[in-house]
């Protein structure tokens, strides 16, 4: 994932003024990635070297941190993000189909965005809607008993085609 | 500093009073399973759940790494409940570990390997299912080469890379995806490691090694 130099600016100075309020303590470490995925939507490599270097750590404990739990996200979101359900009841009316449909449809793995910044995918526990499972959030809006086809056509409805001949094949299509 | 006399395995042993049992018993050549114990760390990790020992009147096995020697104390290194936790232990370990020894570096050097031939194990995964990661090799150092699909998580290449190398290893993820790895996940060659070979001599298996020249 590559930032723009802009984006790497703002993750910077965004970083540097939350790290004025914070003490040189190790415990403050969750706090202050809490605070940029706050301010920043995601936790950039460039602001987890700027709280190491704060904290008086290697990079890569705080990148260790930062993996370990699912609340911070190490790219930015997408305009549109997607979240599958994959709680219990998703899971046994195949929940993972949908999933890996996406993930084939948007040529992406889960956590990751596509190239054009468009759509980011997630895999989310229990949003509580068991009874519509398997169930896809996309930007706030449920939608329920998600098949194959109508992860196309969702994706159609952000104008996004599936070109002929691919739709059985499962192929990755292929955006403007 | 105190001496305490106590038994392991019937034998009487000395030590310094508060000495970890696991050293104890490695220093007088009672071989107990190890691999995250680390010689002079405060903290054992106590991760790999290798070193179970019996001790009297303890209600259940403990682990030697962490147990510190009091006098009197009688330890057996052997007893149907600890071979039944390390045995398990063992083929956890086994289940994610790529198992080539034929083609691995380590091969007749590797702790696992010992392990096995000590305590009579096999060297398959007879119970478990096998969960391979399928990690790419990483052959981008000049000096070292990582296979993660080796790799048993012990921690021993973190901590000796921060003692003695430039730091940049460190574990990531969580779980199954729990991996030793650098920051930002890019390769050994781009991550500033001075490949002083320090992980190579600690890995106990073959997941870092270094490259003949």
């Amino acid at each position: 994932m590559h930032l723009t130099e802009e984006e790497k600016k703002v993750a910077l100075e965004q970083t540097g003024n939350i790290l004025e309020s914070y003490s040189r303590e190790r415990g403050n470490l969750i706090p202050i990635l809490q605070q940029v995925q706050e301010k920043l939507g995601y936790v950039p490599l460039v602001a987890m070297e700027e709280v190491a270097r704060h904290l008086g750590m290697p990079p890569v404990d705080v990148y260790s941190v930062a993996t370990f739990y699912n609340q911070f996200r190490l790219i930015p979101p997408g305009k549109h993000q997607i979240k599958v359900c994959m709680g219990t009841a998703c899971h046994m009316k195949g929940g993972n189909i949908i999933l890996d449909c996406w993930k084939r449809r948007l040529s992406i793995d889960v956590n990751q965005v596509t190239p054009d910044r468009e759509f980011s995918l997630e895999r989310v526990a229990c949003v509580g809607c068991c009874t519509m499972a398997p169930v896809t959030v996309i930007d706030e809006e449920v939608h329920g008993r998600v098949t194959p086809t109508r992860v196309d056509g969702l994706l159609f409805s952000f104008g996004v085609k599936i070109p002929k001949g691919q739709q059985k094949e499962g192929e990755a299509i292929g955006r403007e | 500093m105190k001496t305490v006399t106590l038994t392991i395995d019937g034998r009487a042993v000395q030590a310094r009073e508060g000495e970890k049992l696991l050293r104890v018993a490695l220093e007088n050549g009672i071989y107990i399973p190890n691999l995250c114990a680390i010689p002079g760390v405060k903290h054992p990790a106590a991760a790999c759940r290798l070193c179970f020992v019996e001790i009297e009147g303890y209600p259940r096995p403990v682990t030697a790494c962490t147990e510190p020697v009091v006098e009197g104390m009688v330890v057996s290194t052997r007893s149907p409940r600890v071979d039944r936790l390390v045995s398990t232990a063992f083929e956890l370990l086994l289940s994610n570990h790529r198992l080539d020894c034929a083609t691995c570096p380590r091969n007749r050097s590797c702790e696992l390997q010992r392990i096995a031939r000590e305590r009579r194990f096999p060297l398959r995964v007879k119970r478990l299912r096998k969960l391979e990661r399928n990690l790419p090799l990483d052959d981008s150092s000049p000096v070292l080469r990582y296979d993660p699909n080796r790799c048993v998580l012990c921690g021993r290449c973190v901590w000796v890379c921060r003692e003695k190398g430039t730091g940049v290893l460190g574990f990531a993820g969580r779980g199954f995806e729990r991996k030793v790895t650098t920051f930002g996940d890019v390769p050994l060659g781009q991550s500033g490691c001075n490949g002083c070979g320090e992980c190579t001599r600690v890995c106990p298996v073959g997941a870092l090694t270094g490259k003949e020249v």
